[in-house]
């Protein structure tokens, strides 16, 4: 009458609360084990806004000021993708910043733990540029 | 529900605003409307229509076997080239004009004419291609499909479509494969107060500065005063699109 797995749990409902308890554990033990990403540190003492705050809402600023740069030609250096870059670069053994193509990117590091594919580096530059003599950046 | 309480507030203020504007400007008596237009616009504020940026290119001074001016705007923004004339981006060009009849020549410099009266923001179906208030015209990437209509729709045939990954992008200049793009007019060194790369390497160059930016929109200007008392001409002036780049000598 009943179907077999249905069977199994009438006839041992011990055995079977063992087995779900089991299973539990062993999901949140694979949890645990994926390591919680190292955040490089920026340059200067403090970010422009609370971390708190830019962990949640960093896209949100960097939209708004997008609109602002690309249209009204407003280039505060507060919300600006170039600064966050410059600020938070990150540099290889050799003392060269990384780009986006490398795990070690401010920004990768998160993103790639949060399994988020941003796109913004297909166009803007994932590096400080090296700047040379005489050159405004 | 907030937030849109916010954007009618927006335009509650901005229509109020610009009342407050017209009476303002109704009370003055014309002319004593104060400019100050500075050079160097401070960062947090917003570019308006009181200035209109162009260049007034004097085909004359341009020597044939030069192209300094082309070479500064690829190192400026950052253009890589794939060995392929055909369909690599060029945001400034050099072209040849012959009278077939007496066999002279000229060349000139030619780019995004800035057009008051744009094709490629008529065309644009994402609105993408558009024209700032001081005249610069420009492609948000942000929102560009890559469909390509402002190149058919641009008479000077000023822009490139992005085929292939762009890697080493400039900071102050994103680019990137599938968006359409043409010279900004250095739009990142005219917010700073510097005059674009090409007109800057051009005034280095031994035959002189054939390239002369500025304030079309200020009287004072050198350019502007150039304008007054030179001729000039637009390229393809029947289309009636009011370029900012005007030429001299063609």
């Amino acid at each position: 009458m009943f179907s077999k797995p249905i069977q199994f749990i009438a006839q041992r409902p011990t055995l079977f609360a063992v087995m779900i308890i089991a299973a539990c554990v062993v999901s949140v033990s694979a949890l645990a084990a994926v390591p919680k990403p190292e955040i490089p540190k920026g340059k200067g003492d403090r970010c422009v806004e609370d971390t708190g705050f830019m962990r949640k809402n960093h896209m949100e600023l960097l939209l708004h000021q997008r609109d602002e740069t690309v249209h009204r030609g407003i280039r505060t250096k507060k919300h600006s993708l170039k600064e966050c870059i410059d600020c938070h670069a990150v540099n290889d053994n050799q003392g060269q910043p990384v780009s986006h193509e490398d795990s070690k990117h401010f920004c990768v590091v998160c993103h790639e733990y949060a399994s988020v594919k941003i796109d913004c580096f297909e166009c803007h530059a994932s590096k400080p540029r090296v700047k040379k003599a005489g050159q405004r950046l | 529900m907030s937030q849109q309480e916010n954007k009618i507030d927006e335009y509650r203020r901005r229509f109020l605003g610009k009342g407050a504007a017209l009476v303002g400007a109704a009370a003055l008596a014309p002319g004593v409307i104060l400019h100050t237009i500075a050079h160097a616009k401070p960062a947090d504020e917003a570019v308006t229509s009181k200035v209109r940026w162009g260049f007034l290119i004097d085909a004359n001074k341009c020597a044939e076997n030069c192209d300094a001016c082309v070479r500064a705007c690829d190192e400026e923004n950052g253009i890589t080239k794939f060995g392929r004339p055909q369909t690599d981006a060029q945001w400034i060009r050099k072209i040849t004009l012959r009278n077939k009849q007496t066999n002279h020549s000229i060349t000139l410099p030619m780019m995004c004419q800035h057009c008051a009266h744009p094709p490629c923001v008529d065309v644009c179906p994402t609105g993408a291609s558009f024209k700032r208030a001081d005249g610069i015209v420009l492609v948000d990437k942000h929102i560009c499909i890559g469909c390509r209509y402002c190149m058919m729709a641009c008479p000077y045939k000023a822009r490139s479509f992005i085929h292939e990954t762009v890697t080493g992008q400039a900071p102050d200049v994103p680019r990137g494969k599938g968006t359409v793009e043409s010279c900004t007019l250095c739009v990142h060194r005219v917010d700073r107060g510097e005059t674009p790369a090409c007109a800057e390497a051009c005034a280095k160059t031994q035959e002189g500065p054939a390239i002369l930016f500025g304030d079309l929109n200020d009287p004072n200007s050198k350019i502007a005063k150039r304008l007054a008392s030179e001729p000039s001409s637009a390229v393809r002036a029947d289309f009636r699109l009011d370029p900012g780049v005007r030429y001299q000598g063609i």
